[in-house]
């Protein structure tokens, strides 16, 4: 695949639910390696296109394309393997530990022996500077690091893309700054291309190479664009609103 | 009619599933199952040897006071005999378990699907069937017949114990026991029990993976399970008790 290709395409796709249109329409791409933001007001439909590019839920009309390829049974497998997906809240199994959770894909589908599975696990937690919660449940850390911890387990078998649903929803700035870095590093560092869903303007201008923003009330995408180009000359009252809003909170 | 069909896609997942695993063992999560195992039979076993023992002393006094107008006592033994070992040891001890481990069961999974670790598998490219659902209904499948067992011994020992306080003696009894039953029907009676545990099993995480994400959602999930298995058990148990009429069994 050449470079300029884009790794993810979507072509007037209808994303939503059985018997329930939530966003009409929709057509962008990502580029490889860019941060590629998803916009909009909350229940606007930012998750729901996740999950359809993530293969979790089949699109109601239009194409779909991750690496050139629909996700169908079929490509099912190989491109659950392209994409690391950290959710809204973690989701670290509850029932093992910070490293198995990380070592959990290694386990399932890597060559490695045991000791370079436990090593690469330790290296993705140093990662995202986690290694001391190496041995803690889930539960005994912060929102904040589970939430590290879970991109570290999406990075485990090197994913092309890697896709993330509010990393800062729910954490101080400061930790949230923090996971801004540590983004912007890892993309630097591995090349990756990333998703991420966010609210946060400060974060959306620090990372965001692209945005897409969806408008809840017209069912649709409504802007494409570079988050600053965005801001300084879009002409539509929605956008307007959504950055100088938000930025006046963000100040 | 929707959830008719996601019930019969998810049973055709789990047989997928379960083939799957028999040609390929090492997909199956053996540390997984063991413990689901550990929590369904051993943790489950006091409760159930409890309830059986009681079971037994609650049919012995009722049949007591029948036979004991004809002085014929002793004939309780063959009557909990036959009772513990065809039904009541089977049914008592499913509804245990359902309401233990079926609960249990659509608990922790309708918990993961709502904190999103169903997507999260799912992502990966494990199926949550295969991860969740596969170890817990072996668990419990294999855990029925053993609790069954249990559950069937301490009611005869409840039963013995009542008798005793009527002066029947203790070796009567056992030999009462003994001759009204036979192999084929004990077997029978654990295999109806290992049917009814993957009956539980598959009920628990059925309403666990159909979890909305709503406040109550997993209460309602539990519940579910609970009352579906229970509903599957007394159905199926008919149903058989009508086939072994019709072959004559
Ligand atoms: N499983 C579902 N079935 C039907 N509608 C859903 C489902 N999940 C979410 N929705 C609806 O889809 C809309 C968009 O939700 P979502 O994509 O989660 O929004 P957000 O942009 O906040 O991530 C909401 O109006 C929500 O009610
Ligand atoms: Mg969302």
């Amino acid at each position: 695949m050449e470079k300029g290709e884009p790794i993810i395409r979507l072509e007037h796709v209808d994303a939503g639910y059985p018997g329930a249109v939530i966003l009409h329409d929709v057509s962008f791409a990502v580029a490889r390696g860019e941060i590629f933001i998803l916009l909009g007001g909350s229940g606007c439909g930012k998750s729901t296109v996740m999950k359809h590019m993530t293969g979790l839920n089949p699109i109601l009309a239009g194409r779909l394309t991750v690496a050139g390829r629909e996700w169908s049974v079929q490509t099912r497998a190989e491109l659950c393997r392209q994409i690391g997906v950290m959710y809204q809240s973690g989701a670290l199994f509850g029932s093992m530990t910070c490293l198995e959770n990380v070592r959990l894909p290694l386990d399932e589908f890597s060559d490695l022996s045991k000791a370079a599975r436990r090593a690469r696990a330790l290296e993705l937690l140093r990662d995202v500077e986690l290694e001391d919660a190496a041995d803690k449940m889930p539960s005994e850390i912060s929102g904040g690091m589970r939430k590290r911890v879970a991109i570290a387990r999406a990075m485990a078998l090197d994913p092309s893309v890697v896709f993330l649903d509010e990393p800062s929803a729910g954490l101080d700035p400061i930790t949230s700054a923090a996971l801004d870095d540590l983004i912007l590093r890892l993309r630097a560092e591995k090349g990756m291309t990333f998703v991420v869903v966010t609210h946060e303007l400060p974060s959306v201008f620090k990372i965001g190479d692209r945005a897409a923003m969806f408008d809840r009330a017209r069912h649709g995408l409504v802007a494409l664009g570079a988050p600053q180009a965005l801001r300084d000359t879009s002409e539509d009252p929605f956008v307007r609103k959504f950055f100088s809003r938000g930025e006046y909170h963000g100040q | 009619m929707r959830g008719l069909v996601s019930l019969f896609a998810f049973l055709g997942e789990s047989a997928c599933c379960a083939v799957s695993a028999l040609v390929r063992p090492r997909e199956f999560r053996f540390g997984d199952a063991a413990l689901a195992f550990q929590r369904a039979a051993f943790d489950g076993l006091p409760v159930t040897i409890g309830v059986g023992f009681l079971l037994g002393v609650i049919l012995a006094f009722q049949s007591a006071a029948a036979l004991q107008t004809f002085g014929v006592e002793v004939y309780v033994a063959d009557l909990l005999a036959i009772a513990l070992f065809r039904e009541l040891g089977p049914i008592i001890t499913a509804i245990i378990l359902a309401g233990r481990t079926g609960s249990a069961f659509a608990a922790e999974i309708g918990t993961m699907k709502v904190d999103e670790e169903l997507d999260a598998l799912t992502t990966m490219g494990l199926p949550p069937v295969r991860f969740l659902v596969l170890p817990r209904v072996t668990a419990a499948a294999f855990a029925m017949p053993i609790l069954t067992v249990f559950a069937e011994i301490a009611g005869l020992v409840g039963g013995a114990l009542v008798l005793e306080t009527m002066r029947v003696p203790p070796a009567a009894y056992w030999q009462h026991v003994t001759a009204s039953s036979d192999a084929p029907m004990i077997l029978f009676g654990l295999a109806k029990g290992l049917g009814f545990g993957l009956l539980v099993g598959l009920i628990g995480c059925a309403a666990g993976m159909q979890t909305r994400a709503t406040a109550d959602g997993v209460g309602h999930a539990a519940t579910s399970a609970v009352v579906g298995s229970i509903v599957a058990i007394a159905v199926a148990d008919g149903l058989l008790a009508v086939l072994c009429n019709i072959w004559g069994a």
